[in-house]
């Protein structure tokens, strides 16, 4: 591993100016993907902040209706909130189905949104790939490629974002709250996460030096009826090959309302937005949520060995849907 | 840097430490306990398990600066000091072990499951053990050992 000093701040003001002169330094929070990457080589940074003893671990209750989760809150307990297993339950679902219970208790939820792909290319620090060593070319495309991305992808970069707890919360409308050397912003999920384009390299929209310290929840009042499904070679500890979030409005058999977000398909959690469009004021039907997911993957790109996401996809749109509209078998 | 923690139940400090060092490195060749193995140093097969501040971990991926202040709890830690602990009893009479290098991590694992569900079933201690490979896939014995340990734990042992 290369050589890096380890640092503390006194408060988060201190720690994002102790990046402010470290171009190659990073923030650390539970450690458990960036350090598993300075270990094999594909991060290196100069200096590491560790940030998690100067950022909140609680959740709480907003005054209007939503939840405020501090950015250090550990996976673990997020998934275990009673208030988050009985209002928002596609987000425990979504935590408890990554990585393993050593881990969840390890990572923070400011962190889950910025772990890397686990694209092998991206992992093995012999191989050219863009989003590492920006201009060496994507080994991907015409390589080992099934777990890959069927949506949003571009030439240079087919990798996807690893995250369960992102396509969740992105799912559920939620905002990250950020501090930087330029203030405070507050970034709704679906445009914190980047589609490569030409700079795979960036994952997100956040500066360098920016630092997110709470994740709010607006309140919805149909996120109760919410749900997360991830199909994976195998029942635990496997990274998604599909997955969906969604959360469903009924009434009457009419979808009132009606969130959905995909993981495992893109380089970002994807809102699927058309199939949104497509149900709001539909009756509840298999056939209607059929046609809507085939729909949003009307534009999906397959590579040489994962065109089984695209009915895999629209497969578990549609089974997930049903559940949530009662329609379920 | 000088680190210094709590492990199993008493202070200890290292000096010396270099950033990089993780939990692991430093409770094997520093502390003297050699109980938490090194099997894939990534996180992945939890061999290296251990309790931080009460939260099971794989310690392989704890920096060094990370534990400091902290309060660690290794396999060395659970036994009486005359007595192993009714999971490490258990492991033993299930014949649970082949090559042995993932035991250590499998039982601090099984202790911190049987502390938060009592009575597991069959999924949920598939589920909680997800994070320990085996690689000889003793599995079937090991499942045995769980349950041998979870029905100890109703008979007050």
């Amino acid at each position: 591993m290369k050589p890096y000093r380890y640092e503390r701040a006194e408060d988060i003001s201190g720690a994002i100016s102790a990046l402010a002169d470290e171009p190659e330094g990073a923030f650390l929070g539970g450690g458990t993907n960036i350090v598993d990457l300075m270990k094999l080589g594909v991060s290196t940074p100069d200096v590491l902040v560790d940030v998690r003893r100067l950022m909140s671990d609680d959740i709480e209750e907003t005054e209007d209706g939503g939840v405020r989760i501090g950015a250090a809150v550990p996976n673990s307990d997020l998934a275990a909130d009673p208030t988050i297993r009985t209002r928002y339950p596609a987000l425990s679902e979504a935590l408890l189905s990554g990585a393993s219970g050593q881990l969840r208790n390890m990572a923070t939820t400011g962190g889950n949104f910025l772990q890397r792909t686990r694209c092998v290319y991206f992992q093995d620090t012999t191989t050219p790939c863009n989003k590492r060593e920006p201009g060496s070319g994507c080994s991907a495309l015409d390589g080992y490629n099934k777990n890959h991305a069927i949506l949003g992808s571009s030439e240079h970069c087919v990798a996807t974002h690893p995250s369960d707890m992102a396509v969740a919360m992105a799912a559920l409308d939620a905002f990250v709250v950020t501090h930087g050397p330029n203030g405070e912003r507050r970034i709704p999920i679906e445009e914190l996460h980047r589609l490569p384009g030409d700079e795979p390299e960036r994952d997100t929209i956040l500066e360098h030096g920016e630092l997110i310290t709470a994740v709010e929840l607006p309140p919805m009042g149909f996120s109760s009826n919410s749900k997360y499904r991830k199909v994976r070679e195998r029942a635990s500890y496997a990274f998604a090959l599909v997955s969906v979030a969604a959360a469903m409005d009924v009434e009457d058999g009419v979808v009132r309302d009606v969130r959905v977000a995909l993981g495992g398909v893109a380089h970002k959690p994807w809102r699927a937005t058309k199939v949104e469009e497509a149900l709001r004021g539909e009756p509840v039907s298999e056939e209607n949520f059929r046609a809507a997911a085939e729909i949003e993957l009307s534009e999906a790109e397959p590579l040489s060995e994962n065109a089984y996401k695209v009915p895999l996809a629209r497969n578990v749109m549609v089974r997930t849907l049903s559940d949530l509209s009662g329609e379920g078998r | 840097m000088k680190l210094e923690c709590k492990v199993n139940g008493e202070n200890r400090e290292a000096d010396g430490v270099r950033e990089g060092e993780s939990l692991l490195y430093i409770l094997r060749e520093r502390l003297d306990l050699p109980g938490s193995k090194n099997a894939c140093e990534q996180g992945e097969c939890g061999s290296c398990s251990v309790y931080m501040d009460g939260m099971l971990v794989c310690s392989c991926l704890v920096l060094a600066g990370q534990a400091e202040g902290r309060e660690i709890v290794t396999v060395e830690g659970l036994a009486d000091e005359n007595e192993l602990h009714p999971v490490q009893k258990s492991f033993i009479e299930a014949g649970a072990v082949q090559c042995g290098f993932c035991t250590p991590g499998l039982i601090v694992a099984t202790h911190d499951l049987l502390e938060r569900n009592a009575k597991p079933s069959d999924v949920e201690i598939r589920e909680a053990l997800a994070g320990n490979l085996c690689r000889c896939t003793g599995y079937e014995k090991i499942l045995d050992a769980v349950k041998l340990a979870a029905a100890k734990n109703g008979n007050g042992a």
